[in-house]
């Protein structure tokens, strides 16, 4: 692979670009999804390619393919130049500067105990459909689906720069669903979280640690109390938010807007910009005290974990919320470089036909010192949240609103009966400066997403989030007419 | 004519008769895909993305009884193929049968729909930049920045059974949106097609600078009950989730669509109507479903009344009935793909003169399903959100946020728009709605 990296990177230089890198990606994945007890799918995918990346006369071309051969190199290197010369040609006042990062000769691979790969086959599928015949004893429930996914991505990363990094990641996903129905109501119940389960850079063993089969039976049977539960009540109250809806909570409101493309426009067109404006840094005050986040790279089993970034450089762990204070936006090297910093490397890219783009790593709040129990304990009037059903947020990341798969009344300390439906919306900054309680580390959990869009052409990034429950003071739930 | 880059017909049936010819299972079914894309992006007046991409993808399913793999790989050589055969049988051979497996289609005479525009294939980085330019030419004149993007492609889509069907289509694809934005707002249009020489960039650049100057210094208004008049980008939206949530045979069959049990019911205002037509060059038109299933017009709603279903080759068989050219998405079921609403007589004046106090908006952002039975949405309203008042539009507001049923929308709508327009896949009208549920307001 060495000679083709180099031909794409010899070429592109013969033509005048002042910067060029090629990724060279294989991807393999391995995919499960079971359905009402038959094996619903079982497939395999490979696919491998190339993508060279060029700045000319200041400004960005880009061209893939997947024919690897030096032919074919040659003629994407040049068609990637042609490009970036039709860039130049609606150019901006000023070229694109990378801020500087130290080139890199190195290896990286994901830590796997067990390779998910060398799983058998029929031993996934026996779990699955051991978790499906636990769901089937309902009949209000309709359809259960049980899925397990892994891949494995081979990376080759080469620049005019120098660096020449190759990477290796696994990643391993599971989870199980019950959709019940009946007399005009509908309710689904997942597990350990909804759409695809839980994922992490890790192998086979993040689904034995799942424990799929001691949830089946109650995943099935809450989504058939749901179909009767109470709705719930529409008002202002507090709420307790669970792990994994939280992870997404900080994903949609905290992940997004501090990405730095999506701050100086360069998404405005499609998902939108970001109130996180640049003199709001290091002084807006994003969330209360009890807010901190970060975002990190190196964070072993995140799915937002990796070496090198998709522009070579090294994964970095950086603290985005401060105890309630904005510090850090999630940077490439030319979005670092109009910022005057340099990039603490959040560039990724979904494949080897896809620009790298500023992407989230693993974007956690930090874990405090109270418990859920205690925060039950102190709430006189609430309802606890789980499991992500729906999300929404404006194209500035403020107004937000999630619908949730459950909740349950909170009554003078003590949990009540379940709620259907639960839904609650708010203005990002006001919502996390209403947080007066974080559990601590002991209910900390690390949550995959492995389908966060983003760009034209869409991109999917898998991403990472860490939480434990947490309180949030006067939100507005129940919202619209049920 | 086609495209240098593609495959062709021959070459491409050729593999598919190659992959069925090598391989051991009972029943073989090969999709095809080849791609060439290449897409331009522009932020802030200039380009700062401008990507292409080439990539050819084999999906091979190996059965054997009722047991099924399947194997997906981009490389088209004859190693890689014989290579997918074998794992696709491989992991067919693993695992229990599906009993929900119904066979593979039987081939069908398939229409002939042209859906490839040379001039669309031949269009190049050069040529988008071109577009792009008079775009921010015309973002200039009034002091905005254009955001957008334009892309152009071209593709194959090949399907072929051990049973005998041969389906082969090549088509292109061109879309160009933009987002124009002054101080404090921003104005959006958008055009797409399968001929780049219908999309008309100024055209497209001017719609979106005359959004964007009305939208200038919105006032924030109460989140409530109001009148409202959607434009067409708005009711495409709402209308897939309609047809995603509830016209699907499986859906209905598992109690998961609103329609079950409730089919030749009046459900809708009597104005409404609502096809499936993947043949008609209003929309993007395409010969067959990834099963190579020809593409039948479905009638969904006719006056009001919930009429038919879509279906794929399984749901078809186990209900008796023929597929409708709606299959392929393996485990989700078949899905309308090509919905159309039906016009009505109103001008967006007239729909706007009829409101006494009431919100027209462009366009709606990252709208999610909240309830699938009672399709009930939420998202945000952005690019131009306006008041009107005593039949005027009078002033610019902050985007809304909305909650609300499509199933409402379309039973209680009361004016439709005379001219429907391709928005993506979709064609559809604007409308008027007497009542519609904004649940909160933004800062913009």
């Amino acid at each position: 692979m060495k000679e083709l990296t180099k031909k794409a990177l010899d070429v592109v230089k013969e033509m005048g670009a002042s910067y060029g890198d090629i990724r060279i990606v294989e991807t393999r994945t391995q995919t499960i999804r079971t359905r009402n007890g038959n094996v619903d799918a079982l497939s395999s995918t490979r696919s491998k390619g190339f993508g060279i990346r060029v700045l000319y006369d200041g400004a960005w071309g880009f061209s893939s393919s997947s024919t690897l051969t030096e032919d074919e190199v040659v003629r994407v290197a040049k068609e990637a130049v042609e490009i970036a010369r039709a860039s130049a040609s609606v150019k901006r006042d000023k070229d694109v500067v990378l801020s500087p990062v130290k080139p890199v000769v190195s290896k990286w691979t994901s830590p796997v105990k067990i390779d998910p790969f060398s799983v058998k086959t029929e031993d996934k599928i026996a779990l699955l459909l051991e978790a499906d015949r636990l769901m089937a004893d309902r009949k209000e429930v309709k359809v259960r689906i049980g899925s397990m996914a892994c891949q494995r991505e081979d990376k080759i990363f080469a620049s005019t720069e120098g660096s020449y990094i190759e990477q290796t990641k696994i990643e391993t996903g599971a989870g199980i669903e019950a959709t019940a129905a009946d007399r005009g109501e509908l309710q689904r119940r997942s597990y350990p979280t909804s759409f695809g389960g839980n994922w992490a850079t890790a192998g086979y063993e993040i689904v034995e640690k799942m424990r799929l089969l001691d949830h089946a039976e109650r995943v099935a049977r809450e989504a058939v109390e749901l179909l009767t539960a109470k709705q719930c009540p529409s008002g202002v109250m507090d709420i307790i938010i669970e792990s994994s809806q939280l992870a997404l909570q900080i994903h949609e409101s905290c992940g997004h807007p501090i990405e730095l493309d999506r701050v100086l426009g360069q998404e405005a067109s499609y998902a939108g910009t970001s109130f996180l404006t640049p003199e709001k840094l290091g002084t807006f005050q994003y969330g209360s005290e009890e807010v901190t986040i970060t975002a990190d790279a190196t964070l072993p089993g995140g799915l937002g974990s990796f070496g090198f970034d998709d522009e070579g450089v090294p994964a970095q762990r950086v603290t985005i919320v401060d105890k309630g204070i904005f510090k850090n936006y999630l940077t490439s090297r030319e979005t670092a470089h109009e910022l005057g910093q340099v990039s603490n490397g959040a560039m990724r890219a979904d494949g080897w036909n896809r620009i790298p783009i500023i992407r989230m790593t693993n974007i956690s709040l930090e874990p405090g010192d109270w418990t859920l129990d205690e925060m039950i304990k102190d709430t006189k009037e609430g309802i606890l949240v789980a499991t992500n059903k729906s999300w929404s947020i404006d194209d500035k990341r403020l107004n937000f609103q999630f619908g949730t798969e459950i909740a349950w009344e909170i009554k003078d300390g003590s949990l009540g009966a379940m709620l259907k439906n639960p839904t609650y919306t708010g203005i990002t900054y006001e919502f996390w400066r209403s947080c007066d309680a974080v559990a601590g580390k002991d209910e900390w959990e690390l949550w995959g997403v492995p389908n966060c869009g983003k760009g034209e052409p869409g991109q999917v990034a898998h991403v990472g989030h860490g939480a434990s429950p947490a309180r949030f003071r006067r939100v507005k739930v129940g919202v619209g007419k049920w | 004519m086609v495209d240098k880059k593609l495959l062709g017909r021959e070459n491409a049936l050729d593999v598919i008769d190659k992959v069925i010819r090598w391989s051991p299972g009972d029943l073989t079914e090969v999709i095809l895909r080849s791609e060439f894309t290449a897409l331009t992006r522009f932020t802030k007046n200039y380009i700062h993305q401008n990507v292409a991409e080439s990539d050819y993808r084999v999906t091979v399913r190996v059965i054997f009884g009722k047991k099924i793999g399947s194997v997906t790989t981009n490389s088209v050589d004859d190693d890689s193929l014989k290579q997918a055969i074998e794992d696709a049988a491989a992991i067919a051979r693993l695992q229990p049968p599906n009993e929900d497996f119904e066979g593979l289609p039987e081939p069908e005479p398939l229409p002939d729909v042209n859906c490839f525009v040379p001039e669309t294939a031949s269009f190049s980085a050069k040529d988008r930049a071109a577009a792009v330019k008079e775009i921010v030419e015309i973002a200039k004149e009034r002091g905005f920045e254009a955001s957008g993007a334009f892309s152009t492609g071209s593709a194959e889509l090949a399907v072929g059974n051990s049973r005998g069907v041969r389906a082969y289509n090549a088509s292109t694809y061109a879309a160009l949106s933009t987002v124009m934005a002054g101080e404090d707002g921003t104005g959006y249009a958008e055009a797409s097609g399968r001929d780049v020489r219908e999309l008309r960039p100024a055209e497209v650049a001017r719609v979106a600078r005359a959004k964007c100057e009305m939208a200038q210094n919105p006032v924030s208004v109460p989140p409530g009950e109001y009148e409202v008049v959607l434009e067409p980008l708005a009711v495409a939206d709402l209308l897939d989730y309609l047809g995603r949530a509830g016209f699907s045979a499986l859906a209905v069959r598992e109690g998961r669509s609103f329609l079950t049990g409730k089919l030749g019911q009046k459900l809708f205002d009597e104005k409404f109507n609502m096809w499936d037509d993947g043949l008609d060059p209003r929309g993007f038109p395409v010969p067959f479903d990834l099963e190579g299933v020809p593409k039948r017009k479905v009638v969904l709603v006719e006056n009001g009344v919930a009429k038919e279903l879509v279906y794929d080759y399984a749901t078809a068989k186990k209900e008796g009935k023929k597929s409708t050219g709606h299959g392929g998405f393996r485990g989700w079921g078949p899905m309308p793909t090509n919905l159309f609403m039906g016009e009505g007589t109103a001008t967006l004046e007239e729909m706007i003169r009829a409101t006494k106090r009431g919100i027209l908006v462009t366009r709606f952002h990252y709208t999610n399903m909240a309830h699938p039975l009672k399709v009930l949405i939420t998202g945000m309203t952005r690019d131009g959100t306006f008041l009107i008042e005593d039949g005027h539009i009078t002033k610019a507001v902050k985007n809304f946020r909305f909650t609300e049923s499509a199933l409402r929308v379309f039973s209680t709508l009361d004016m439709i728009g005379r001219e429907a327009v391709r928005v993506e896949r979709t064609v559809v009208p604007a409308i008027r709605v007497p009542a519609f549920n904004f649940t909160g307001v933004t800062e913009f």
